[in-house]
């Protein structure tokens, strides 16, 4: 009653002054979102565009721009070295996110079962690579996957009876040390968002799986993975998006030789030698271009993919 | 009960896995602990050593000799403090209009900061740089940091967050008795959402920490240097020592260790509300 009579005064004394209430609000309005949206036209969507136009021209950044058509593209998409940065970006890709969202299941999934107090423990010491920068890991991987017999990496693997291995300068090598180093520094992150997503899935339906006689295994693949789907359709999102940028941990493990190397070089790598290394602006943004269509492909892909995940668990329960 | 009996049936395993798990997370912090203080030739040495040595001041004085550590230091702090600062204030401002107010063009705006999220920032990486540079601001941190001032997830959060936090009764109340707009936001919505601009700040200031792509295109000059730039000339020398490397990669690393032990609950929640929400 009272809430009702009091909107009621509220209305009244909103009759009376809204134009004026209204006009200032949308003033406030427009106002306040205008700082955003300034710095976005100047820094985002104007270098966007500016890009996309670049895409079609040939300039080294100095003289005058030169209308070329499609052939940026077609000097890209001819560049046997813009192909096997495609390979490195997904193989590296694929190795480094797709066990880390695995493991990252896993450890979740232990932490909810632990005891509180040792839960906090344990998420906090998994987690900690996450706050490391990107730099810090590819400069510490780098000495622990460094190329002279010694290197630490070198050494367990030879316990293993393993030859040793040259890690930046060999096909796989560079591979799996940039892997890990991803895997490392992620692995905490993915773990942290499913243990929320755990932790929002309701008890009692574990209970009535217990009742109903459905052992652990079945609970895990019937009740928590498609209960955990949103969570695995965000992280699989954020991998694929990640993973495709990857440059940091490249350009940094390799060192001074980063851009005369191609075993590691990714798309992004392959788009900065070109622009600052080269001077060819044109490709760059071609590249550019192209980067982006094969994020957004990718990342709709494995959204669709990850989706289905689901689709297929409700039909068979 | 049952649960009880759970705990206890699985715990053991369970136990060892993360006791690994955690062990895996930690060596690379440890060992780089120890290389810092190990002079570079004990790399060499089988089987290797995992204890420190008595290397720790001198190797960090390397450091010094090769790389304008604490400048940089200085100018990551500085950006990270200018640009944590001034996100905060665009997204909430930005967040306060979109959860309170009413405007034609609303939702287009609102939908055009969701697709911003969607493209990846290297697609206008040369033109900015151009920009920067026609402006005159390479080698600054004015240009490294603006790029970093539009934070769409920002806006994003604090939207969500003012829309369910503050009542609407208390903004229609406050303007009866005549306050302005920006007087709403000044003395009701700050003081309410100050949890929010703890979340938003670690996530904005360890993001730009820790940025390496733009920072290196646009900071040449090693007086300019942020950490990340500094600590990646490091690795350019033809041959590095890696005691002198680790040393600036520990020190550069151990101010940021100590503000998440302090803070590690913020850290965890940061995550977990920027990706749920």
């Amino acid at each position: 009653m009272e809430n009702v009579q009091k909107q009621q005064h509220i209305s009244k004394q909103k009759t009376a002054a809204q134009m004026s209430e209204k006009k200032k609000d949308m003033l406030s309005g427009y106002l306040y979102i205008a700082p955003f949206f300034i710095i976005f036209a100047i820094i985002g969507l104007y270098p966007a565009v500016f890009s996309i136009v670049l895409a079609f021209q040939k300039w080294n950044g100095l003289g005058a721009m030169e209308y070329v058509g499609l052939n940026n593209f077609s000097i890209v998409l001819q560049d046997p070295l813009f192909w096997k940065s495609l390979y490195n970006t997904v193989v590296i890709g694929l190795m480094g996110t797709a066990p880390q969202l695995i493991v990252g299941i896993i450890l979740a999934f232990f932490l909810n079962m632990a005891v509180i107090r040792f839960t906090d423990f344990f998420r906090v010491t998994i987690f900690m690579p996450y706050i490391t920068s990107m730099v810090a890991v590819a400069l510490v991987f780098g000495v622990f996957f460094s190329s002279s017999e010694t290197a630490l990496a070198n050494y367990l693997i030879g316990l293993f009876g393993l030859d040793p291995v040259s890690w930046k300068t060999s096909e796989w090598g560079a591979k799996i040390a940039i892997s890990l180093m991803v895997f490392w520094r992620w692995v905490g992150y993915n773990t942290i968002i499913y243990l929320a997503g755990l932790q929002s899935i309701p008890k009692d339906l574990y209970e009535a799986a217990t009742i109903d006689g459905a052992g652990k295994v079945q609970q895990f693949f019937h009740i928590t993975i498609p209960m955990l789907k949103p969570f695995i359709i965000l992280t699989v999102f954020m991998s694929t998006v990640g993973a495709l940028q990857l440059f940091a941990e490249p350009a940094v493990f390799l060192g001074s030789s980063a851009f005369n190397r191609d075993e590691a070089m990714t798309v992004v790598m392959y788009l900065y030698r070109d622009a600052f290394n080269l001077g060819s602006f044109g490709t760059a943004s071609a590249t550019a271009v192209l980067l982006l269509i094969i994020i957004v492909g990718a990342a709709a892909l494995n959204t669709w993919l990850t989706s289905g995940i689901g689709r297929k668990k409700k039909r068979k329960v | 009960m049952r649960k009880n009996q759970k705990l206890k049936s699985g715990s053991l395993p369970v136990y060892i896995v993360l006791f690994f798990a955690s062990l895996l997370s930690l060596f690379p912090f440890y060992w780089m602990f120890v290389m810092a203080t190990r002079p570079s030739a004990a790399y060499n040495s089988i089987p290797p050593t995992l204890l420190p040595g008595g290397q720790l001041v001198n190797n960090f004085m390397k450091v010094l000799d090769t790389i304008p550590f604490f400048q940089a230091m200085w100018n990551t702090i500085i950006l990270c403090t200018t640009v944590t600062i001034a996100v905060l204030i665009i997204s909430s401002l930005a967040g306060f209009a979109f959860a309170k107010f009413q405007f034609p063009g609303k939702n287009f705006f609102f939908i055009c900061i969701l697709l911003t999220m969607v493209v990846p920032p290297q697609l206008g990486l040369i033109p900015q740089y151009y920009l920067i540079s026609q402006l005159g601001w390479l080698d600054t941190l004015l240009g490294a940091g603006v790029l970093f001032l539009l934070n769409p997830l920002g806006i994003f959060l604090m939207r969500q967050y003012i829309s369910e936090s503050v009542p609407d009764e208390l903004i229609e109340a406050a303007k009866l008795d005549g306050c302005s707009n920006f007087r709403i936001y000044r003395s009701i919505v700050l003081p309410i959402i100050k949890p929010a601009f703890a979340t938003l700040g670690i996530i904005v200031f360890t993001l730009v920490w820790g940025e390496f792509l733009w920072q290196f295109t646009v900071l040449r000059d090693p007086s300019s240097y942020t950490l990340q730039v500094a600590l990646a000339s490091l690795n350019n020398a033809f041959r590095v020592d890696f005691g002198m490397l680790l040393s600036g990669v520990f020190w550069a690393t151990v101010p940021l260790i100590i503000i998440f032990l302090i803070f590690n609950r913020w850290f965890i929640a940061s995550i977990t509300e920027g990706s749920i929400k």
